[in-house]
């Protein structure tokens, strides 16, 4: 307890109002404790947030579960809208062939921002963090993709992968279908978000590592301890929070990809994604309303999946 | 309850019983408010608008066009600077991108929509006709003249009325290049066997028999409206888009048979191809022939143009003949509540007129003008074959995403094609899932 200062002071507040005999008393005295602007500030910085988190997160999320159950399409009013019950679930899962591709591709998405994309930004941020000759110029190339929008990289990855007219093709002399071939257009996009990310973790690792106490690194290198040694023994350690952040937006990444297959082919043909599906369905013409929420309610469920331990982690660490 | 001992625990704790102090029903009911609230704004605001356009006098009428590309565009301007030279009433044209106009179309017509809006033949409108999106032409269809029953027919809604003012329209059809053809000694193909001895041909020289590019999804359409043309005939076809026939039927079967067939001399690797490379690969000589509409004389220079010819798609069943074919009509409907309906008349009128036509003619080489009353001595050779052909076609669809439901032709159709070119062996697993979504969507 005494590690928690702040907290103690906090609990020193109210202790007066826990005895029962001076409860009403108790209650009066702590709400003198604040003045009146004090009361005013924090009922507004309690319900602005409140208001914009549940007009603009909480109710579209609960319209999106709700309209799952229907199949309104988009046109008419409310009250036209037909209940259809679990309909749009089991169509989505056994009558919806782009389904599985979908999940299958998020699940790769993250596994290869994860495994390869990550790592490889932190090594870079590692390998930056030397003070390197040219460091700046290393630091502004890698981040470059980064400040382009996913829709642009999209369209400069195609010059590099059309079939006939692309760069890749030309200089490899074959004549491999790269955007078009489900087998093999998944990995090429990968390639391109991969690049983005890279330059992303990269910059986030490299402001955590400049962060770190020097007086650490020397008292590792006195220790006689190696590089590799000190960074895993020592720096890895101490950049947990950036860690924590640089592990959030990988998934935050894996999970809203969509720009980069949409601006491709739309999400089809082997780049299925839940995000690309949910819109291929709400958005445009289409608009089968329910069907495309049922879809977007899945995505939700997976992403609690990810945020729920996220944050189940998070509270068992702060609370160790 | 014990106090919380750090602070993140203190700030996770508030968060349950804030939600939970408002409670899931009274959620709900707020939902339901905030529906209705939206709800009677636009009804509130169309209530406005009818209100505000029973002036008279006003001198303007807007025009929502999805002319965005540079020459329709300004083909539309000149058509719109006639009408204000014949009637005094200035249009406002508000351009939109041609992919988000479609795409949001439906939010467009709901709300605030241009008093005149352009749009497709079709499916397409008839289905805005029913959902009470689109004024009744009628009356003004009284007014107009030079029109074929073809084009009141594909003006008119399900109800009998017509809604809609067709102004051009173009014919899908095999194109191919006059110098190539004439160097190599190749025949316009007759018959499918013909159109297949042709391809073997061309292979042996060293082309792509067919140009083929299905990145986007569309062009796929076109192949399999064509052979189901041929193969089963018009009314077929177009039951089967109004999801009135089975796609599990032999029928349906064959037309993927018959493709699966001729996909080896299609150009390899289409899902990956955009229909301008296809296009460009015929213009550069490397494909023999490409099944598109006549918008494939974009990717050709000027100096290209007369080199271009076309023939249509081959006779498969000689009890069907080789006669119907897709030539989509572009045109213009009204909004359901115009805020000058006098105005939006006239303008409608206009566009149907045959001088609207013929500025049109002067103007763009790469459309055909529906009014038959236009001057067509401008056309190109290849505008007046393409009308020629359009001519003596018996019955004429749409294309296949005009002809059913969008949301069947681009959830349904374009992943299922793209796996039909991908693996073509499993046709009677592919009819099935189209047969299952089908059932789904249009029960709904």
């Amino acid at each position: 307890m005494s590690d928690l200062p702040l907290i103690q002071a906090d609990r020193a507040v109210p202790s007066p109002a826990s005895t029962a005999t001076f409860t009403g008393g108790g209650r009066g005295r702590r709400l003198r404790l604040l003045s009146r602007t004090d009361r005013v500030v924090i009922t507004l910085m309690v319900l602005v947030p409140l208001l914009i988190v549940v007009g603009l997160v909480w109710l579209p999320a609960l319209a999106t579960v709700a309209l799952s159950g229907t199949n309104w399409d988009g046109i008419g009013p409310l009250s036209e809208i037909t209940w259809v019950g679990g309909r749009n679930y089991s169509d989505v899962i056994h009558n919806y062939p782009p389904f599985q591709p979908a999940i299958h591709n998020n699940l790769l998405w993250l596994a290869a921002l994860f495994v390869v994309a990550t790592p490889l930004g932190m090594f870079l941020a590692v390998l930056l963090d030397k003070e390197i000759r040219g460091s700046r110029f290393y630091q502004t190339a890698l981040y470059l993709p980064v400040v382009l929008s996913l829709a642009l990289i999209g369209f400069v990855w195609q010059l590099i992968y059309s079939r006939d007219q692309g760069l890749l093709n030309a200089v490899l002399g074959t004549s491999t279908d790269w955007y078009g071939d489900p087998d093999v257009n998944i990995w090429a996009v990968l390639v391109a978000a991969g690049w983005r990310h890279v330059g992303y973790i990269m910059l986030l690792y490299l402001a955590g590592l400049k962060g770190v106490d020097p007086s650490l690194r020397e008292a590792a290198s006195v220790d006689g301890a190696s590089e590799t040694s000190t960074f895993f023994r020592v720096v890895f350690p101490v950049m947990r929070p950036i860690n924590i952040i640089v592990l959030v937006v990988t998934v935050i990444e894996s999970l809203r990809a969509f720009d980069l297959v949409w601006v491709i082919n739309k999400g089809r043909n082997g780049l299925e994604l839940i995000s690309a599906l949910v819109t291929s369905n709400v958005v445009g013409e289409a608009s089968r309303i329910g069907f495309g929420s049922a879809l977007a309610t899945i995505m939700l469920m997976i992403s609690l999946i990810f945020i729920t331990a996220y944050l189940a982690v998070v509270m068992r660490e702060d609370r160790r | 309850m014990s106090r919380p001992r750090t602070e993140a625990e203190y700030l996770a704790r508030l968060v349950p019983p804030s939600v939970a102090g408002i409670g899931r029903r009274r959620l709900l009911a707020g939902a339901a408010g905030a529906g209705a609230l939206l709800g009677t704004g636009a009804l509130a605001g169309c209530g406005s608008d009818s209100g505000s356009g029973s002036g008279s006098g006003s001198k303007t009428v807007s025009l929502g066009s999805n002319q965005s590309d540079p020459n329709p565009k300004a083909v539309i301007a000149k058509v719109m600077d006639g009408f204000k030279t014949s009637t005094g009433i200035e249009a406002q044209i508000n351009t939109v991108d041609h992919n988000t106009y479609q795409e949001n179309i439906n939010n467009y017509l709901q709300g605030k929509p241009d008093d005149v809006f352009m749009w497709f033949a079709g499916y397409r409108m008839r289905f805005f006709a029913n959902k009470g999106l689109a004024g009744d032409l009628t009356e003004t269809w009284g007014k107009l003249s030079g029109y074929s029953d073809a084009f009141k027919k594909a003006s008119t809604g399900d109800d009998g009325k017509q809604y809609f003012v067709p102004t051009s329209y173009y014919p899908w059809a095999m194109f191919y290049r006059k110098s190539v053809w004439e160097q190599r000694g190749y025949q316009v193909p007759k018959t499918l066997d013909e159109l297949n001895t042709l391809g073997a041909q061309m292979k042996k020289d060293g082309l792509n028999p067919i140009a083929f590019a299905d990145k986007d999804g569309w062009p796929a359409m076109g192949t399999f409206d064509v052979l189901n043309l041929r193969i089963n005939g018009y009314q077929f076809h177009v039951d089967l888009m109004a999801g009135k026939e089975t796609w599990t039927s032999d029928k349906v079967k064959k037309v993927f048979d018959t493709w699966k067939g001729l996909l080896p001399l299609h150009q390899p690797d289409s899902l990956g191809r955009t229909w301008q490379e296809a296009a460009q690969s015929l213009q550069q000589k490397k494909s023999g022939m490409y099944l598109l509409g006549l918008f494939v004389a974009q990717q050709f220079g000027n100096d290209e143009q007369n080199d271009i010819d076309f023939f249509t798609f081959p006779e498969i069943d000689p009890a069907i003949g080789a006669k119907a074919l897709d030539a989509p009509i572009d045109g213009y409907m009204m909004a359901r509540k115009p805020k000058s309906e006098a105005n939006a008349r006239k303008l409608l009128e206009y566009v149907g007129s045959k001088d609207a036509a013929n500025i049109t003619v002067k103007n763009d080489p790469s459309t055909l003008v529906a009014n038959s009353g236009a001057d067509t001595s401008g056309y190109t050779a290849l505008q007046k074959k393409a009308a020629e052909l359009v001519g003596s076609a018996t019955e004429i669809a749409q294309f296949l995403d005009r002809d059913t439901r969008p949301d069947f032709a681009s959830t349904v159709i374009i992943p299922a094609f793209q796996q039909f070119i991908k693996n073509p062996n499993d046709i009677d697993g592919l009819v099935n899932s189209i047969e299952n979504q089908k059932k789904s969507i249009f029960s709904s």
